[in-house]
């Protein structure tokens, strides 16, 4: 069984992530780490491919070269291969963009399963693997905090707001986990060292089907709104009334 | 007038709360509102949305849409925005929402804004407001062209009933083929009875040293249930035994925006601020009138929480009851 | 002033240096072998490694003979540079000779060289200048981050051949009929209880023909070795703690500053010997630290606190005025120099080089470039090694070499230096300022360290006089580590080893010691003694508690500080 894991490389939360005042874009002069959902994903390949007794986990993402990095990181979790896409045409592309240059780097993998983390640290939302998805023309699943494959179909416990569905969809699938699902195993020392000696492959804009247009762009940044002043109250007893009447203002209680 | 469609989730028989907020929303920015309902019973929900601003609804009932899966209603949301020339589509955030939005948006080359907390018109077109960097940074986001797809952050508008009706109209259903691949299986309904967890929670009561000791954690548990949230605990007492590490809310905890936070008997040192400080209310009991949470909350008192806790509980409770 | 009748020494911590020696247990499919193992990418150790590379470069033969992975350097913190801190002010020498004439020094980030200098002694509300002992003088060092200088050295390193394992902590020596076969590094994924949880993955026996430890201060496995191999020197190592922050100003500091005085005590029942330092860094920053021997012997004394103290000069006011504080450290400094060396620095497949035996040369605060030598002098005596194979032999040339050096003879100089600080501020000042007059001819015999352990505690009161924290000038420790950049996972075992039922009195000396708050006064237990109430995730492995009665054990790879600017 083949397993594509799209992932995204953010910058390590400690050195720095920050918007850029120029570009208004996410300041990637940092070091990149794997997102910490996506690592839950790659986690999830790795324990299929354990439990299948063989396969192949291919790691595909979209970004600057220093991106390769990170994918490394799951490589030294054991995955076999990564692949990104690294463009400059590519670069500050938003979710159609992002999305159509994924589709093409992972249907040149032609995998029985994709997955995805359900949400991208640095900014992607819960959006970006359905519209993936949707170039594919794949059936989906998404926020799985279980999974199975058996007899050629993928089932996952997909976690809404109302409780628990179970969802199965025959392969080949697109499934987005939900970081509940497992825990990411800590490489190696072998697996780490190990990783620069697997195959890590750079795509063009080209290889993938061309640049798009952004059809979203972010204008200004600004600082968030104020607090607001906050109010002191001493308790002469009526403390938790006014504590009361403050939350029926504000349409809390 | 922009042509604003806004996807109308519902649950059961009702409308879901956000989704009217949105639909509320839309309203304010003025013109002809529509609605689409999708899945069982969307023609008998389809009226409720003309009180919160909808001109017109559309509802799809047919039985292939039974099941509440995203991609059918990818097909019925394009093929409804290329029929009618729908030029904005607003989205609540939801499981379903966000997984329809991301896949209407490769469908139809279609820009998609998520996460964002408000909309205002600009010329003929709107800017998103979108908060980024755990909520401290505010980016003003757009479109460049149309169809343009917002998703809104949970909560980011109250639902207004202001009257009125709205005209229902049917939909005809196409479906692809990859769009029905994906069976439910089975069901499971959650019970209110768990309470919400700590990430999801609307509100969040949490605890700290100033409690004295583990057992003043009832106070806080008490309080959580009549509020209908979560329990929370800083560091040092989960450090101390006191309570689990999955309740343990702060830089190396969880980190929590609900729309109430309650600190009682936290100091409020930094490495918890930033795990909670994007809270929409802060309100904080401390009996140190120097405590570094009472400059980031909304609402401060300084006493003995032993004595105002349990006061608010039997409060909140009185006024749930009434 | 009211005696403690208590020394941290009379409470040893529960720690033994045989726990981190330990004989290979990976099977050989499942250990990781290595040509040249190098514990810690600082200075001392990046210097070694880059120097491999250039010897790589020069002879691919023997290259061949180191294997797959010739060179590998194991750095606990999360990238090189998260736990490297110090001013800088570094004299070029080191890295001159390491790189030779394949790089010029102003072609390394730096935030320049030094254009002027001053030393101030202080009261609470004056500064006066002072003139600047010959041992501080500056001209041609060039000012630079260590976190950064760290990192560059790094990319350097790699660039060369070697392999850069961050994350990565050096637990146990592995040791076999006395000889160094290589490390044991740490398991990730314990809980607080040493329960493996669901992510748990043991640590791997890492073999190596030849081990070199740069960890820095305090290093765990240098202590180990040293005691393992009875390469001690005749004197104790004593420490200094180092707190700094770095700041962006409105205005550039136009020279180096160093500050005697104020506010520490003069007086030889203190014990508080040091001062300050800030540093330009390019136009709109600098860095601003304090620096107090861990003799001290007053209770109370923190030296965080007491560098917040310094901060509200009016001299210092004026300097930060309109600034805004972006990071902050800390970090013991060996302060013994040549006196506590160790007697050899090779043992059989192991070679130590850095401040993990203790090359610093006090008055003149700088040990980088004596780092850096001493760990190219660390590679080449193990390439020799590993070109003649006869490595027991080859390893000894390390010590010649060193004690041919530069390191050796500066350090010879100032070689009692220190030790006359501990017989108050004016006293040691006239015996210091003889015996850089005299080049260290005189004092004629090397006068003796006592161990910072043994200082008997006294009371004062100091307390009272620290500011309170304003959120602007002043700051408490929490929020100090935060700037550390420090979020180590809580739920792991307790790294620290610590007694946790002793009086008082050294209770509270622990918690004022600490700059990161690991340590709190707990519950009294009507014995005379009270609990300590230890939070690890603050540490920020500053070594400050090794030195007064306890013991810093590297805690899973990954944790600690994420310095940048330090």
């Amino acid at each position: 069984m083949k397993i594509a894991v799209c992932v995204k490389a953010v910058p390590d939360a400690a050195t720095g992530r920050r918007l850029d005042p120029a570009t208004k874009h996410l300041d990637r002069s940092a070091d990149l780490t794997l997102s910490d959902f996506d690592s839950h994903a790659v986690e999830e390949a790795l324990k299929l491919k354990e439990a299948a007794g063989d396969g192949e986990v291919v790691i595909v993402s979209m970004g600057p070269e220093k991106a390769m990095d990170a994918l490394r990181k799951a490589l030294a979790m054991g995955a076999d291969r990564a692949v990104l896409v690294s463009d400059e045409a590519l670069a500050g592309s938003d979710l159609v963009g992002t999305a159509k240059a994924l589709a093409g780097a992972l249907g040149r993998e032609e995998a029985d399963l994709v997955l995805f983390g359900q949400q991208s640290a640095d900014g992607d939302g819960a959006c970006l693997w359905a519209a993936v998805a949707e170039h594919l023309r794949r059936p989906t699943i998404s926020q799985a905090a279980e999974l199975t494959v058996e007899d050629g179909s993928v089932t996952g416990k997909r976690q809404t707001e109302f409780g628990y569905d179970t969802i199965r969809a025959p392969l080949p699938a697109v499934v987005a986990v939900s970081d509940a699902i497992n825990e990411p195993r800590y490489p190696s020392l072998k697996g780490i060292m190990g990783a620069k000696r697997k195959p890590q492959e750079t795509l063009s804009a080209a290889d993938v089907g061309g640049a798009a247009d952004a059809a979203t762009t972010v204008l200004a940044l600004n600082p968030p709104p104020a607090r607001g002043d906050s109010r002191r109250v001493e308790d002469d007893g009526h403390g938790a009334q006014a504590i009361l009447e403050f939350l029926a203002e504000k349409r809390l209680v | 007038m922009a042509k604003i469609l806004v996807f109308l989730e519902h649950h059961g028989m009702e409308l879901q709360k956000g989704a009217l907020g949105v639909l509320s929303k839309a309203a304010q920015l003025g013109g002809d509102i529509a609605g689409v309902v999708v899945g069982k019973g969307a023609r008998a929900v389809a009226d409720e949305a003309g009180k919160f601003g909808a001109s017109v609804v559309f509802a799809a009932d047919d039985p292939r849409l039974a099941a509440p899966l995203p991609q059918p209603r990818v097909d019925v949301l394009a093929k409804l925005v290329r029929d009618e020339g729908f030029e904005t589509v607003l989205f609540a955030q939801s499981v379903l929402a966000a997984d329809v939005a991301g896949a209407l948006s490769a469908r139809l080359e279609a820009g998609l804004n998520w996460d964002l907390v408000d909309i205002v018109a600009d010329g003929d077109g709107f800017i998103g407001k979108r908060p980024a960097l755990a909520d401290s940074v505010y980016a003003d986001v757009c479109w460049t062209s149309t169809p343009r797809l917002a998703l809104f952050r949970s909560g980011s508008f109250d639902a207004n009933a202001t009257g009125g009706s709205a005209e229902v109209r049917g939909l005809e259903v196409e479906l692809e083929d990859f769009s029905t691949l994906t069976e439910l299986v089975s069901q499971e309904e959650e019970e209110e009875s768990t309470g919400p967890s700590i990430e999801d929670a609307d509100v969040i009561v949490a605890g700290g040293r100033g409690l004295g000791d583990p057992e003043k954690f009832a106070l806080v548990e008490d309080l959580a249930r009549a509020l209908g949230g979560a329990v929370g605990a800083t560091r040092a007492v989960v450090d101390a035994g006191w309570y689990p590490y999955a309740s343990q809310v702060g830089q190396t905890g969880k980190s929590v925006s609900p729309k109430l936070y309650v600190a009682v008997g936290i100091s409020g040192a930094i490495q918890h601020k930033v795990g909670m400080q994007s809270s929409n209310v802060i309100v904080s009991i401390n009996k140190d009138p120097n405590a570094p949470i009472f400059e980031y909350s909304d609402l401060g008192v300084v006493g003995d929480l032993h004595e105002i806790v349990p006061k608010l509980t039997e409060l909140v409770r009185s006024r749930k009851g009434s | 002033m009211s005696r403690a009748n208590v020394r941290p020494a009379d409470y040893p911590p529960p720690f033994s240096a045989a726990e981190a020696i330990a004989t290979p247990t990976d099977p050989p499919d499942e250990r990781v072998d290595v040509g040249i193992l190098i514990v810690g990418a600082g200075p001392a150790g990046l210097a070694a490694a880059i120097r491999l590379g250039q010897l790589m470069d020069e002879d691919p033969a023997t290259a061949e003979r180191l294997g797959e992975v010739p060179v590998a350097v194991l750095e606990k913190g999360k990238a090189p540079g998260a736990h490297l801190l110090s001013g800088a002010v570094v004299n070029p020498r080191g890295i001159q000779r390491l790189f030779g004439d394949r790089l010029r020094v102003a072609d390394i980030p730096s935030f320049g060289e030094v254009h002027g200098e001053s030393v101030y002694f202080l009261t609470p509300n004056i500064a006066t200048r002072i003139v600047t002992p010959p041992t501080m003088k500056n001209e041609r060092n060039v000012v630079f981050s260590l976190s950064q200088l760290g990192r560059w050295l790094a990319e350097r390193a790699e660039e060369g051949g070697a392999t850069i394992l961050a994350e990565t902590d050096a637990q146990k020596l592995l040791v076999d009929h006395g000889r160094v076969l290589g490390v044991r590094t740490g398991d990730k994924g314990r809980g607080r209880d040493g329960e493996e949880l669901a992510r748990f993955e043991p640590g791997s026996d890492i073999a190596a023909r030849v081990t070199i430890l740069a960890e820095g201060t305090q290093g765990h496995l240098t202590g180990a070795a040293l005691e393992r191999f009875g390469l001690q020197g005749a004197n104790p190592q004593v420490w200094a703690l180092g707190v700094k922050e770095v700041w962006k100003v409105a205005r550039p500091l136009d020279r180096v500053i160093h500050t005697m005085g104020w506010p520490l005590r003069g007086g030889r029942k203190y014990r508080e010997f040091g001062g300050s330092f800030v540093y330009p860094m390019g136009p709109d920053m600098l860095t601003i630290g304090m620096v107090v021997g861990l003799d001290h012997r007053d209770v109370q004394l923190s030296v965080h606190d007491l560098l917040q103290e310094l901060k509200t000069h009016p001299r210092m006011r004026d300097i930060l005025d309109g600034g805004e504080r972006v990071q902050w450290g800390a970090k013991t400094i060996p302060e013994g120099g040549f006196v506590s060396l160790p007697r050899r620095f090779n043992a059989p497949g192991l070679l130590l080089c850095g401040d993990g035996v203790g090359l610093v040369n006090v008055p003149a605060l700088k040990g980088i470039h004596y780092a850096i030598e001493s760990g190219r002098l660390a590679a080449e005596a193990a390439w020799r090694a590993l070109a003649r194979g006869s490595s027991h032999r080859a390893l000894a040339t390390y010590d010649a070499a060193l004690r041919e050096s530069f390191v050796w003879r500066e350090l010879r100089e100032v070689r009692n230096m220190r030790q006359a600080f501990g017989r108050g501020f004016w006293m040691g000042s006239m015996a210091a300022g003889i015996a850089t007059a005299t080049k260290g001819r005189f004092p004629p015999k090397d006068k003796p360290t006592e161990r910072d352990a043994d200082q008997e505690l006294i009371r004062t009161g100091r307390a009272a006089r620290y500011p309170a924290p304003d959120g602007r000038l002043t700051f408490d420790k929490l929020s100090s580590v935060f700037l550390s950049g420090n979020r180590t996972r809580d739920d792991q075992p307790n790294h620290i080893r610590v007694q946790r039922r002793v009086p008082l009195d050294l209770a509270e000396a622990w918690a004022r010691m600490c700059p990161a708050q690991v340590y709190e006064v707990g519950p009294s237990d009507g014995q005379g003694t009270v609990e300590v109430e230890v939070a690890p995730s603050n540490c920020v492995q500053c070594g400050a508690i090794t030195a007064k009665g306890g013991r810093l054990t590297p805690p899973e790879g990954g944790s600690g500080p994420e310095y940048t600017l330090t």
